[in-house]
């Protein structure tokens, strides 16, 4: 079972020291995770093939800010379709038998289409933010952490790796490798 | 321990039996070397578009004279193929955000192909506007911009609103494809090699699958849903309204709305038939798209389709009951005047032939289903051309009525569509994941040491 191999990802240097142990099975990586969370390893990096709500619950992670850019985004959205619409308005005005130069109604369909365009684009933007330029660097990777495997990477010094390796394997790791800075 | 998923029931005939490494093998497997028959389909396909470009070229030489544009018809099979393509994009946006949002377990396998024809579809519907405006060169005068002469677009007029609901819609389906595919195209980097996983890497944008990536993706991709879902429905209201905002008879219905939502999932379904019959086929993922998605998307069909039958209804008891003369006018000679075969083509192909998949039988024969898929397409293309040619054909005096002639410009920009289309599925086909192997992975349960399954 040594599929744990050097990832090439992160540039030498650069790497954080720690431990980085596979599961084969979630109940077990969620034992190693309470453990390790109840001896104080908070800044853990769990790495899994798909979104695993056990995994979720037991990290306790608080719920994600990227819905407070949705919300700015689509406001800022619907306020720059109504504010665009109005001002074009003005600005060149096209009277038409004494009705309203700006008219809302027609309006509201700019409004609602800018409003979905900018919540969804600064969802993504969110989403670059903090899980690619804010996102942790220089963490160990293993292809099969994609694939089947559930990853557990504990940032450590030296003179912990002992007993984290212990606890790693008595909750069912499939193997735990060193990373050195 | 909280929530636990239960395990599939085998017996229950949609059960994922697969492991999680199957399902990478099966779906990396899809992007081997392409057979005989792709390289067959995507040379047709290529040579349709250059038949497109070709005439395109002969429009921009000597103008839309080429087109069988008559007076009064001046929107003709230009205006029809764009209201097809865009319709065609709301099955797999109703697939992708719709039916994620309510939780249905069957849009998982289907819904990358579907999202992917959205995005391609209304790709090939944005060119249409553009051609049919004659002069394409300065079709940017559509879009407000700080110009010399101190103008802006007309906001109240729905051509307009077109533009923009067409764009959003463009942008978002892009986006939301594009986002989805992260996670597959980096569990496709970790098991390619040479210059392929060179490619894959750059596009996977540094995706490690770690516990603060998907906290935030998961976020992000139920607000694209929620957003993708409203923009769906608006998107061809608005396309609806292009024609319903006039007075023209046969346009200036109040139904228009809902009824174009219905008939733009109706011919979606569609074309997702009669794309991923032959697809899964074409790349052995049967036992991932199975009958029960057929099944699925076959009520989803009679279902849109049925509405469709009581639209037509409506329609014509409208135009009966308002007194109209002029709509019962239009509405008469749609069913027995000059374009009597188009109108009789659109009610046997839509309404009647969606009623067979009541049948269970007919829902889960795949051959049935793919016949049944090209009469929804062809049903579905003259339901644009008969709402839109018929109704301008017949004017308020007969004196200024007319009848279209469609030239060679017109079926050879048709034809262009269907190969740019065609072009691009292939294409990604056999570029990225056509099944979502993260969301396949999250539904089924992962490997346990002790009880349940594993």
């Amino acid at each position: 079972m040594a599929f744990l191999k050097r990832s090439k990802s992160a540039p030498q240097g650069r790497r954080v020291p720690g431990l980085v142990a596979s599961f084969l099975h979630v109940d077990a990586a969620v034992d190693a995770i309470r453990a390790l969370r109840a001896k104080g390893y908070r800044n853990l990096v769990v790495y899994t093939p798909a979104p695993n709500h056990e995994i979720e619950e037991a990290l306790e992670h608080r719920v994600s800010p990227v819905r407070l850019f949705t919300l700015i985004g689509g406001l800022t959205g619907c306020t720059a379709g109504f504010a665009m619409t109005i001002w074009m308005s003005y600005d060149w005005p096209l009277l038409v038998g004494g009705k309203p130069i700006a008219a809302i109604p027609p309006y509201v369909v700019i409004g609602f289409e800018l409003t979905i365009l900018m919540g969804a684009l600064s969802t993504v933007a969110a989403v670059a933010l903090f899980s690619v330029l804010m996102g942790k660097r220089g963490v160990p990777y293993d292809p099969r952490f994609s694939d089947d495997a559930i990853g557990i990477f504990v940032p450590t010094t030296t003179d912990q790796l002992g007993p984290i390796e212990q606890l790693l394997l008595s909750a069912g790791a499939a193997e735990v490798r060193h990373e050195t800075a | 321990m909280a929530v636990v998923a239960q395990p599939h029931d085998p017996s229950d005939g949609h059960a994922i039996t697969q492991t999680h490494a199957e399902v990478t093998r099966d779906v990396v497997a899809t992007l081997g070397p392409p057979s005989r028959g792709y390289l067959l389909l995507l040379a047709a396909a290529v040579s349709l578009f250059l038949i497109g470009i070709l005439t395109f070229l002969m429009l921009i030489k000597d103008g839309l004279g080429h087109a069988g544009y008559n007076p009064p018809i001046f929107w003709s099979v230009y205006i029809t193929t764009f209201v097809f393509w865009v319709g065609i994009g709301h099955a797999g946006t109703l697939i992708s955000a719709i039916l994620f949002l309510f939780r249905s377990p069957w849009r998982t396998a289907v819904y990358r192909s579907t999202e992917a024809m959205t995005v391609f579809a209304v790709m090939t519907a944005g060119l249409f506007p553009i051609i049919h405006i004659g002069r394409q060169w300065i079709f940017y005068w559509l879009l407000p911009y700080p110009n010399q002469r101190y103008l802006w677009p007309n906001f109240k007029s729905p051509l307009i609103w077109d533009v923009f609901a067409i764009s959003t819609y463009l942008t978002v389906s892009t986006t939301f494809l594009v986002f989805g595919l992260i996670p597959d195209v980096a569990a496709v980097r970790d098991k390619v090699s040479g210059w392929r996983k060179m490619i894959y890497s750059w596009s996977s944008v540094g995706w490690q699958g770690t516990d603060n990536q998907w906290r935030h993706y998961s976020r992000a991709y139920l607000y694209l849903a929620a957003l993708a879902t409203p923009l769906v429905l608006s998107v061809h209201s608005v396309v609806s309204w292009d024609f319903a905002v006039s007075i023209v008879p046969g346009w200036h219905g109040t139904i228009f709305a809902p009824y174009f939502v219905a008939g733009a999932i109706y011919s979606g379904i569609g074309m997702v038939l009669t794309l991923i019959i032959p697809l899964r086929r074409a790349l052995k993922i049967e036992h991932m798209i199975n009958s029960y998605h057929f099944d699925n998307l076959a009520k989803l069909t009679l279902l849109t389709g049925s509405i469709l039958f009581y639209a037509y209804a409506m329609e014509y008891f409208v135009a009966w009951y308002s007194g109209n003369i002029f709509e019962q006018t239009t509405f008469y000679r749609r069913a027995f005047g000059p374009m009597w075969w188009a109108g009789w083509t659109m009610i046997i192909c839509n309404a009647f032939v969606s009623q067979l998949l009541w049948f269970r039988k007919i829902r889960t024969n795949l051959t049935a289903l793919f016949v049944i898929s090209i009469f929804i397409n062809i049903g579905m293309w003259f339901e644009r051309y008969v709402i839109i040619v018929s109704s301008l054909s017949n004017d308020y005096i007969p004196w200024a009525w007319g009848q279209l002639n469609p030239t060679w410009a017109d079926w050879g920009i048709l034809a262009g569509s269907f190969g740019w289309f065609g072009m691009w599925f292939l294409l990604f086909a056999k570029t990225f994941p056509i099944v979502a192997i993260q969301e396949i992975k999250e539904m089924i349960p992962m490997p346990r040491r002790r009880g349940g399954h594993g």
